[in-house]
């Protein structure tokens, strides 16, 4: 099925994420990752939304976020938008393997963030699917714990979320935002 | 000016011109219930708060104001749930207000506390926990104003008892300023366009109102369309009233359970135009089946709901009455009369009383109080067989008149919505009409409707069963009869007595009239028992070759 990623503003108040995600599991629409944090304006919060779905679900997805009255714009983020993830890998790594892991965190360009006798935690930034490779290599060495955010997403250049049109304007020729 | 937070609540309510609120006291509300019994509004005592959210909604309904309820914490809250979300199916404005633990005490289970604003949240259009005293004054503002316009519904405000008792200086906004609600109320010019080609185009336009045409007190307006492009109108069951049913144009009920012509009418269309009409499964049946060689305009204010269950040709985001006026403004005319003469054929099939040899018929009951009450009646039905019989032999002349669970099909909502929707129109006669069960369900409200002496006309049809689902246990369940037969039932007459009620019991058919004109002369509250055969069912029973293609199934 299609992933889209949804870039969401919302009122910055107690209770705003339960009426998103409430509305995600009442109506049967899958969420793939959610990730919510502070924007430039501090009464708004931005979630990004990563969802499953044929574009009737998506429509609706839409639709009725943008009628939560705490929901101040909803835009699909475009297929060439920059989208990133973090992980932290807790890997075994024993004296004899720890140079090969090092090698190949080098190549994807993360980082040790900790190491001990046994472990190293590696962190990690990047797309969905750079990061499930570097955790498709490490798991030959032993995976012991990982922690993965959900995606965040910009558009490129000068189109900003906040500018998009306005949720009272609809466009009705389209009816879809 | 300074004053507590539930002379606040109290002070806000008079602002927004709340005459009557429905509610029942208890310790998270004290305060607030002492500055209500020093205001000029007047509180109904229901005797469950589930009838308080009832009241709220028939008051609404009736009226076209905010409804508006109050109950305690904790279980005061959770009893208002159902009517709650009644209202919200039916996209009806009320503003309910229940009492909350102190705001420090929030989270620790203590004695009476329920998380209210967040079991309600799929049943409310917004909701509110007070978290400041401060705050009071903005979010009654919001409240009243998110509750009625747009797609209007029900919102929620959650009120700590240490909000209640706090201080605070009191001042009413003017305005609202919500960024993230705005709704359209004028329909795209570009689409208003396309709407009127696709008319002037058509050769057998249909119109059909839902709910959104009463909310939006667009009666006048589609009368006006009707008439001049010819078209014939259905209506769904939240639509009923939007369009007068005495009206030559009007085709009835349309749906599963609906009538001949409005189904018909439904097939044979080549452009429908859906205003304020969700379109529910059981307004469609399938609805790849349905209206088949149609084009589909629809106009809506919740975008949401254009293409959920119809995709429409033509989408219009904004509100009937706005988007209708702005239309009727353009020249636009049809003057082809031969679709409508087919309709009105259909109008002419024999709608089918059926016979009835073990009772009274209860669809000849319906014409006949149809035929009988005077023009600014209000019937409200519960749920039920009854509630069909009504959708299709009654005519509702005007909006506002047929209150209906139609969403959630709540039964027990009957009788409380039938007290409030009379005392927000005591000039106008309000008929309840209910089955057996649904009475029961929602029984201790006799109470209330005394206490207001509020003249409410019960019309039991009594079959001695939730027929409704007798009928699905005749049909689908090889007649095999289980826990649908209400044994227990009282002697309605005497119960009625014993509220000091007017009861009457009517069996012979003969007596129908003569029951129906006690029931409307009457003044004060009565109950009327008419004991109709118990398998009598709803199933149309239709003339005419081809009625298994509407007969859909009630299951
Ligand atoms: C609160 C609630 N519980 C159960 C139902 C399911 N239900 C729908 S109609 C019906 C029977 C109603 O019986 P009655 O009130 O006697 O009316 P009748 O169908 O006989 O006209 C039932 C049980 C419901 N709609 N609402």
């Amino acid at each position: 099925m299609m992933k889209h990623i949804l870039g969401v503003l919302v009122e910055n108040h107690p209770g705003v994420l339960s009426k998103v995600s409430g509305l995600f599991s009442r109506r049967g629409f899958n969420i793939y990752s959610l990730a919510v944090g502070m924007t430039e304006d501090p009464t708004v919060s931005r979630i990004t939304i990563v969802v499953e779905g044929d574009s009737y679900i998506v429509e609706q997805v839409i639709k009725q976020l943008n009628k939560l009255i705490d929901v101040i714009k909803v835009s699909k983020i475009e297929e060439d938008s920059l989208t990133r993830e973090l992980a932290l890998i807790k890997v075994k790594a024993e004296p004899n393997t720890r140079h090969q892991i090092v090698e190949l965190i080098n190549i994807f360009r993360a980082q040790v963030v900790d190491i001990n006798k046994n472990h190293l935690i590696v962190e990690i930034t990047g797309d969905s699917e750079k990061i499930t490779a570097l955790v498709d290599m490490l798991k030959d060495y032993g995976i012991e714990e990982m922690v993965r955010t959900g995606a965040i997403a910009i558009n490129r250049g000068k189109r900003m979320l906040k500018d998009e049109r306005n949720k009272g304007g609809y466009d009705n020729g389209n009816n879809v935002l | 000016m300074k004053m507590t937070g539930a002379e606040a609540v109290v002070r806000a309510l008079e602002l927004e011109g709340v005459d009557t609120i429905f509610g029942y006291p208890g310790g998270a509300v004290t305060h607030i219930y002492d500055a209500l019994g020093r205001s000029s509004i007047h509180h109904v005592l229901v005797r469950n708060e589930q009838a308080a959210a009832h009241g709220a909604n028939g008051y609404a309904r009736a009226t076209g104001k905010v409804g508006v309820c109050i109950s305690t914490s904790g279980p005061g809250a959770t009893n208002m749930i159902t009517g709650i979300a009644t209202a919200y199916m039916d996209s009806i404005p009320i503003v309910a207000i229940t009492g909350q633990v102190p705001l420090s005490m929030v989270g620790r289970d203590v004695f009476q506390e329920a998380d209210i604003t967040g079991a309600t949240e799929p049943f409310t259009k917004y909701s509110y926990l007070v978290r400041n005293p401060g705050d009071l004054p903005r979010i009654f503002k919001e409240a009243f104003h998110i509750a009625s316009t747009g797609r209007p519904g029900p919102v929620l405000i959650d009120i700590p008892k240490d909000i209640a008792m706090a201080t605070l200086d009191f001042k009413y906004p003017t305005e609202v300023n919500l960024r993230g609600y705005r709704p359209t109320y004028m329909g795209h010019p570009g689409q208003i366009k396309r709407m009127i080609r696709a008319i002037e185009e058509s050769c057998r336009p249909l119109i059909c109102v839902g709910g959104g045409a009463v909310s939006s007190d667009a009666t006048e307006e589609i009368m006006e369309l009707a008439e001049r492009i010819k078209a014939p109108v259905a209506s769904t069951l939240m639509g009923i009233g939007a369009f007068p049913g005495d009206h030559h144009l009007s085709l009835g009920f349309l749906g599963q359970h609906g009538v001949y012509a409005a189904n018909r009418a439904v097939e044979e269309a080549d452009l429908l135009i859906l205003l304020g009409a969700r379109m529910g499964d059981r307004a469609t049946g399938k609805a790849e089946e349905f209206a088949q060689k149609a084009k589909v305009i629809h106009v809506d204010i919740d975008p949401a709901e254009i293409g959920k269950n119809i995709g429409p040709n033509i989408p219009i985001v904004g509100d009937i009455k706005t988007t209708l006026r702005e239309l009727l403004q353009k020249d636009i005319e049809r003057n082809d009369w031969g679709w409508l003469s087919r309709a009105r054929e259909w109008k002419q099939v024999y709608e089918g009383l059926g016979d009835c040899h073990k009772g009274l018929n209860p669809m000849e009951i319906i014409k006949t109080l149809s035929d009988m009450v005077p023009e600014n009646t209000i019937l409200v039905t519960d749920v039920g067989q009854h509630q069909i019989w009504a959708g299709r032999y009654y005519k509702t002349r005007r909006p506002r008149a047929f209150l209906t669970s139609g969403g959630l099909g709540t039964m027990g909502y009957g009788l409380p919505a039938a007290l409030g929707a009379k005392l927000g129109c005591r000039d106008k006669e309000v008929v309840l009409l209910i089955g057996d069960g649904g009475l029961q369900m929602n029984l201790a409200e006799l109470a209330t409707l005394v206490q207001e002496g509020a003249p409410v006309k019960i019309m039991i049809l009594n079959n001695g069963y939730l027929g409704m689902v007798r009928e699905i246990q005749e049909k689908i369940h090889g007649g095999r009869y289980y826990q649908t037969r209400m044994e227990g039932n009282p002697d309605f007459v005497k119960l009625a007595d014993a509220y000091g009620i007017k009861g009457f019991r009517v069996e012979n058919q003969e007596k129908i009239e003569w029951g129906i004109k006690k029931l409307l002369s009457w003044n004060g509250p009565i109950i009327g028992e008419f004991v109709i055969d118990p398998t009598a069912n709803v199933i149309p029973i239709q003339g005419g070759k081809d009625d298994e293609a509407h007969i859909r199934g009630i299951g």
